[in-house]
């Protein structure tokens, strides 16, 4: 097990050391820079600007420059919010994202793994069609749609929510379902899948024989294998959270990293860009490496490979 | 009725009827199969792949997936009392794993590997309340030692894949009997092992059942394997019952022309340099039933009418029935 | 994801592709779905012929009206005829997932044959990469692309492209080291065929199955990047519209004129079910594992 986490983190090392080259030098050939907006400078100012965060050493020395920042965990100051570093301003809007992206996770695994054990014991029924059906739609409606119609039906029509803000506790659900939604129905069809198979094996068939409830059997015999396949798609999901938050965030107003980010680009924030795109790969190595871990754990069999 | 089958009988099946419903129509796996087992007896089921041997067992012990399956018909009194074809789940759970375990073909599978073997085997005390789960460690243990799982306090922490067919068998073995049942059924429990391993299991069957008086029924295509084990045989074709006699007078007097093929296909019991022998053609299609005798298109001496009228199951001895009129 | 079984000729009468031609059809829901994406495909194409129609036709005096007789989906703020809109909405979302899969195929498909093909550590490396790259959140880079270099509809079809390659190359990979070990390709090597010769006249041909139904399934998930990244205003630029700008659009004032976001919202989901629908069709109908039971 430690080794599987060190063997990992080695493997983080040069990832994140070409994300951040590429983005270093993507911006370095950006056309227009973040001060172009600001007409008024003139080129004394400009300059002093430049040599301020350091813009006037050549390329090579700023790109080590960066490097040996990041190092320290350092990703410089922001280029449009005076004064604040890129630190200061993601540990400010990242704790509201993590706290829909749990929402979400929690309310598509929640969801998703009960439709998905009903469809699987109720297979070829109306217990297995309903769910199926509406997870067939959730797996094809982006957040983009869900968004605005749930906002539409239940903030404009049936008013029992906000259209935005994140103030009140109750301001959580519709952003949280938005951002689940699709997940929910991923993870009812994985869970459904993996449960079928599993319920099919031999082994359950000796479970019965034993004289094991119904209940035991899927609780006590099916759920840890039947689940590896949705554990397995927690590290993509992760991933996918961190993009629909881009949408969610900017549908519902949310104060959150991702829509620090879609500002950051309209505003050309460099360093806030590439900050938070450095941020959202470390975050997702991450959880990536939690998901394999436990992975592992529930599977006795990789214990020993 | 002989006066010897008057005593209660552990277990009793009538008419039993299972049908699986497929795409390709109704296949008829156990078509009105009769027997009864006493306690402590020893029953052979022999019959070759898709005979209807396993389904039968399958269908005792309610494991029979349904659906496709479906259980047409029939009876199955156990001691005399539950019929297990017709009553509730909970009664049926009350039974199965306590009073009637069973071990299967492929130890591989049949043990769960997201699992610890020690769970597993304690698992039928508890699902019973038989035992606290200490006290059922304790037994647990006691019974791989018995069972010949060496250094068994250790390995019961063990998962499945860490132990081999023959150890993985003898855990099943352990976990079927760990509740004393009054009945084992073995479906060819030693088919999907090697050869030694093979001889190694099937005593070690035998000594427990020497040991604690349990019946067996034992499900297989080897008819060698029978003849040193079971008190009693029964030979199953197309899913039907076609011959059933104590193992000497099975052996001694055979009647029924599939059974005469079975017997002639063990290579141990032919002349050495003769050619192994096979039954010519190929068993039959259970979802399209003739009619008639399901063995005559295969039978060296059917005659015209074998295909027009289904033979009946006749007494031609004492305790012995064929279903072929002509021997 | 097990490697697929290859693709083997089904004996007798049929040859594979009239075999699948024949499921594919009966299976309703991907009919309908071809039927609806063709339609809808063929009305876009030919919505700039079309008098009356123009995406950029202004009637401020009409402003947003309800849907009505003149202009069947209603107008929006700009008096602008909705139905027009999403026609031609409907030509960029179309081109872009069409564009960007071929690019995201083109990739895939030389990725996933050469490190199948030349197999060994090169193999082993270039999964790992890819293993790696599946792990980054990629639609960040899009936007990355579209912020430092502009709004560009080649870029978006390159930078869409690029991020959806990755199945395409694992699954090519698969089917190709399953057909390296098949006897016909050793017989092709036996006889001292080139390797350029046995990737083109052998390997392309077989995998071409596998490649198309896979490809059915890149093209709603590349609408579905391209949307995300119109709505989120990194996409294609006004005057013109994708139905991600149009949702947009759609969403910002679903308190006034909800047509605005039912109908280009309605249409797009529309598509990608019948696009999903026909990818899963299609694999069902070339699938040789799932037509044997």
């Amino acid at each position: 097990m430690l080794r599987l986490i060190t063997k990992r983190l080695f493997e983080t090392i040069p990832v994140l050391f070409i994300v951040a080259t590429l983005t270093f030098f993507m911006m370095k050939r950006a056309p227009g820079g973040p001060f172009d907006s600001e007409k008024q400078t003139t080129p004394e100012i400009r300059a002093q600007i430049e040599a301020q965060y350091g813009l006037d050493k050549p390329v090579w020395q700023q790109y080590l420059d960066y490097l040996g920042h990041l190092a320290q965990g350092d990703l410089g100051p922001s280029f449009k919010y005076a004064g604040w570093s890129v630190n200061e301003l993601l540990w400010s809007a990242f704790p509201v994202s993590l706290e829909l992206g749990l929402y979400a996770l929690a309310f598509a695994l929640t969801f998703g793994l009960i439709a998905g054990i009903i469809a699987a014991l109720r297979k070829n029924t109306w217990g297995d069609y309903v769910p199926m059906s509406f997870a067939t739609f959730g797996i094809c409606l982006p957040t983009f749609v869900t968004g605005p119609l749930l906002l539409l039906v239940f903030a404009s029509w049936l008013t029992w929510f906000n259209a935005s803000g994140w103030e009140q506790p109750r301001d959580r659900v519709l952003p949280a379902i938005t951002l689940g939604l699709y997940y929910t129905a991923y993870v009812a069809r994985l869970t459904r899948g993996g449960m079928l198979e599993i319920l099919s094996q031999d082994f359950i068939r000796t479970a019965r024989a034993k004289g094991a409830s119904e209940w035991r059997v899927v609780w006590r015999h099916s759920l840890r294998g039947g689940l590896l396949s949705v554990v397995s798609f927690i590290g993509p999901a992760i991933s996918g959270l961190v993009t629909g938050s881009l949408v969610v965030e900017s549908i519902y107003q949310i104060p959150g990293l991702g829509k620090f980010f879609v500002m950051a680009g309209f505003n050309r924030d460099y360093t806030m860009v590439m900050g938070t795109v450095l941020f959202y790969a470390v975050l997702i190595i991450v959880m990536n490496l939690l998901v394999d871990i436990v992975q592992v754990w529930l599977n006795p069999k990789l214990r020993f490979e | 009725m002989s006066a010897l089958q008057k005593i209660e009988m552990l277990l009793e099946v009538k008419n039993l009827k299972t049908s699986f419903h497929t795409r390709n129509g109704i296949v008829r796996a156990v078509n009105d199969v009769s027997f009864a087992i006493a306690h402590g007896e020893t029953l052979g089921i022999v019959g070759e792949s898709g005979s209807g041997k396993s389904v039968t067992c399958y269908s005792l012990m309610g494991l029979v997936p349904q659906p496709p399956g479906r259980i047409e018909g029939g009876t199955a009194i156990f001691a005399g009392k539950t019929d297990l074809l017709n009553c509730s789940p909970k009664e049926l759970n009350a039974i199965r794993g306590r009073r009637m375990a069973m071990i299967f073909q492929d130890p591989m599978t049949s043990l769960n590997p997201f699992m610890r073997i020690e769970d597993q085997i304690v698992e039928p005390l508890l699902i019973h309340g038989l035992a606290s789960r200490a006290e059922a460690v304790r037994q647990a243990v006691q019974m791989l030692e018995h069972v010949g799982v060496p250094d068994a306090a250790k390995r019961i922490r063990s998962y499945p894949h860490e132990f081999s067919g023959g150890m993985r068998q003898r855990v099943m073995i352990a976990m079927a009997l760990i509740t004393k049942p009054d009945l084992l059924i073995a479906d060819e429990p030693t088919t999907a092992l090697d050869v030694t391993v093979q001889a190694q299991i099937l005593e070690l069957i035998k000594r427990l059942q020497a040991e604690t008086g349990m019946a067996v029924i034992w499900i297989t295509h080897d008819l060698g394997v029978v003849a040193g084990f079971c008190r009693r045989v029964q030979v199953m074709y197309a899913g039907r019952i076609v011959e059933t006699a104590p193992t000497e007078k099975l052996f001694a007097n055979t009647r029924h022309p599939y059974t005469r093929a079975l017997q002639k296909s063990i290579p141990a019991l032919q002349p050495k340099g003769t050619e192994l022998y096979t039954i010519p053609g190929m068993p039959p299609d259970l979802s399209r039933p003739t009619g008639g005798c399901a063995f005559a298109p295969r039978c060296e001496i059917a005659r015209p009418e074998c295909s027009a009228k289904l033979p009946e199951l006749l007494e031609v001895g004492l305790q012995h029935c064929s279903r072929c009129p002509f021997t | 994801m097990s490697p697929p079984q290859p693709i083997t000729e089904v004996e007798a009468g049929h040859s594979l592709w009239q075999d699948a031609w024949l499921r594919l059809r009966k299976n309703k829901m991907a009919v309908a779905g071809a039927i609806f994406v063709l339609v809808l495909a063929l009305a876009s194409l030919t919505a700039p012929f079309m008098p009356g129609l123009s995406y950029s036709n202004q009637n401020l005096a009409l402003g947003a009206t309800a849907p009505s007789a003149a202009h069947w989906f209603g107008t929006d703020d700009l008096g602008r005829d909705q139905l027009s809109r999403l026609l031609y909405g409907g030509r960029v979302s179309l081109s872009v997932g069409l564009a960007a899969t071929l690019v995201s195929v083109l990739i895939g498909v030389l990725f996933g044959m050469i490190s199948g093909y030349i197999g060994g550590r090169l193999d082993a490396l270039a999964m790992r990469f890819v293993d790696i790259l599946y792990a980054l959140p990629f639609t960040i880079f899009v936007i990355l692309l579209m912020v430092i270099y502009g709004r560009n509809i080649y870029l978006l079809f390159i930078a869409i492209g690029a991020v959806e390659w990755l199945d395409m190359a694992r699954i090519v990979r698969g089917q190709v080291l399953a057909l390296k070990k098949q006897e016909f390709v050793e017989a092709a090597r036996a006889l001292g065929l080139r390797k350029r010769r046995i990737i083109l006249r052998h390997m392309i041909p077989n995998v071409l199955g596998i490649v198309i139904v896979f490809s059915t399934l890149i093209v709603p998930r590349v609408m579905l990047t391209e949307a995300f990244l119109s709505f989120l205003g990194f996409g294609v630029q006004a005057p013109q519209a994708s139905w991600g700008t149009l949702i947009q659009d759609g969403a910002r004032s679903w308190e006034e004129f909800p047509w605005l976001l039912f109908f280009p919202a309605g249409c797009f989901s529309l598509t990608l079910f019948s696009l999903n629908f026909l990818g899963d069709g299609l694999r069902d109908a070339l699938d040789v594992r799932a037509s044997k039971d």
